[in-house]
């Protein structure tokens, strides 16, 4: 199946600055992509461009197939975007506004109410939706916004932070819209928050500074996660004593006394070889590759770098 | 699709009380000016009936009346354009419609001739008080209509500029004081030199003004017109350009 964005070689430059530095991607139906980075890493500059707003300096994108630059009508039609700050008027009320999202996309007359109907149903609009968008509170505000993005069924679909400004149970409400929509869509999900990130995606990438550092699926970061173990054992132990144990994949020290191993093993057995080897083994715990802790040691590592 | 954004400006347009006041303040005026010229006009009619070939009533009322409305609306069409495109760019709205399958020229279409649904509301509002003196007396509907299609005219050439200039600028106020600086210019810019001077003639092609009074007097010239027209497609492509290279550096 052929995937449903595809960069290539993505550069943007403002003047001598490099916003996003040659990035190549692919997005495939059923996809929920993390878009992750710290501030100023290019993310919202790369959504940008995605989404037709900002024209790229160099390289390709492809939507649906479809040449984001040769053909932008026909791309922008199997797009949902939704920016930072959520492109509302907001002197129409909910039910005008997103009837107008559905002129844009020209869906007509019946679909549209169908449509309407469900987006309104879906992000909880029902009680305001006769209500001038003005009046409304920020997180309402920004359910619109994503009603809008969601509003065609686009095959693509791009939210930048969406759950900013929620409450906590709409937060985990929009998530399962989102899981539910992954399942026939393509997302991209561009967040700061990165618990969401493990909650909702199956695939994730840091951006820092421009450049992709760090692509993998969820399933893998998680099954590394269950094979890493951390050991403290007896100060006397060191690195070489139990590296050359051919039940380890892998040993590192990380403090004085406390080891990070890696092993296909299950814990219970590699708790019963430790103890019968006498290490003096005063802890073991299954280790944490958060995402977090990825997040920090590539863009922090990046800082002392430059 | 360029109806369906014109559509949608012309209505947030009249969900503000801004385009109410405007209208509201525009009438006011112009019934005060017009009002005046009438007494004026009966003030001298017994003078008027000794004289061959005299000025008319449309001369002497319904000129000076779209005279006045051209010199208000050189005041009033900055403030309705403003918003056009400064405001779609302040609130980030104009994402919505970069993203959707839309192209820029349509956009920009479609935002001018929402403006141009109101200016045309504005002039049937004004075209009733000279409509008016047709129960009492007769008028010359050429002269009338050739004075209309002038007031259109510059007032969408008015918009075209005020269009380009809230195209430059995400605030409002300073797209509207441009416009304004842009447009008076434009107004007076033969003012100074004597008709005789060296490449006078090229001022006074120039000027706004000069195009306005001819068709005021009731001279149809497709000069005058094709003036208008250049003015108006100038500004409009200058404004696809602009959005375009903002897509490209912004």
């Amino acid at each position: 199946m052929s995937s449903l964005i595809s960069v290539n070689h993505l550069s943007r430059h403002y003047g001598d600055f490099c916003a996003v530095n040659d990035i190549s991607f692919e997005l495939a139906v059923g996809d929920i992509l993390g878009f992750l980075g710290p501030n100023g890493a290019g993310k919202s500059s790369t959504m940008q461009m995605l989404s037709g707003n900002l024209a790229p300096t160099l390289g390709e994108i492809s939507i649906n197939g479809i040449d984001l630059l040769e053909q932008p009508k026909q791309a922008k039609a199997s797009l949902g975007y939704l920016p930072e700050t959520p492109p509302l008027y907001k002197e129409m009320t909910v039910t005008e506004y997103l009837d107008f999202c559905g002129r844009l996309h020209r869906i007509n007359r019946q679909q549209r109410h169908n449509i309407c109907d469900s987006a309104i149903e879906h992000c909880g609009l029902g009680h305001v939706q006769h209500r001038l968008i003005q009046n409304l509170s920020k997180g309402y505000q920004q359910r619109v916004g994503i009603a809008q993005a969601i509003l065609h069924s686009p095959p693509v679909i791009i939210l930048d932070e969406p759950t900013v400004g929620l409450d906590p149970i709409q937060i985990l409400e929009i998530r399962a819209l989102i899981k539910t929509l992954g399942e026939n869509h393509g997302i991209i999900l561009c967040t700061h928050i990165l618990p969401e990130v493990q909650a909702v995606c199956n695939r994730v990438q840091i951006i820092d500074k421009g450049s992709l550092v760090y692509s993998a699926d969820m399933d893998d970061m998680l099954n590394r996660q269950a094979t890493c173990y951390e050991i403290v054992l007896s100060p006397t132990i060191k690195q070489v004593d139990i590296s050359g144990d051919d039940i380890f994949k892998s040993v590192t020290t990380m403090s004085d006394n406390r080891f990070l191993i890696e092993s296909d093993l299950p814990a219970e057995e590699i708790i019963e070889h430790t103890v019968r080897q006498k290490w003096g083994l005063t802890h073991f715990s299954s280790h944490h590759t958060s995402l977090e802790q990825i997040f920090i040691d590539l863009t922090l590592t990046d800082d002392k770098a430059s | 699709m360029i109806m369906l954004i014109a559509k949608r400006e012309f209505r947030s347009m009249f969900l503000s009380p801004m385009a109410w006041v405007i209208l509201a303040i525009i009438q006011v005026i112009l019934a005060w000016s017009f009002f005046s010229s009438i007494d004026v006009f009966f003030n001298i009619q017994a003078e008027l009936t000794t004289l061959k070939n005299a000025p008319g009533v449309t001369d002497l009322v319904i000129s000076p009346l779209f005279e006045v409305a051209s010199i208000v609306l050189l005041m009033v069409t900055p403030l309705l354009s403003m918003r056009l495109l400064s405001e779609e760019k302040r609130n980030r709205t104009i994402s919505l419609l970069l993203s959707a399958p839309v192209s820029i020229t349509e956009i920009v279409l479609g935002k001018y001739l929402g403006l141009l649904f109101f200016i045309t509301t504005l002039l049937a509002l004004i075209s009733l008080m000279p409509l008016s003196l047709s129960m009492g007396t007769e008028l010359d509907f050429y002269k009338l209509s050739a004075g209309l299609t002038g007031l259109f005219l510059i007032l969408a050439a008015f918009s075209a500029a005020g269009l380009y200039m809230s195209s430059l600028t995400d605030n409002p106020v300073i797209a509207a004081i441009s416009t304004f600086g842009l447009l008076l210019l434009l107004w007076m810019i033969n003012i100074s030199n004597a008709s005789t001077a060296e490449g006078s003639h090229i001022l006074n092609y120039l000027s706004l003004n000069m195009h306005f009074s001819m068709l005021l007097r009731g001279v149809l010239d497709t000069r005058d017109i094709i003036y208008f027209l250049l003015f108006i497609s100038g500004f409009i492509v200058l404004t696809i350009r602009q959005l375009e290279t903002q897509r490209l550096q912004s």
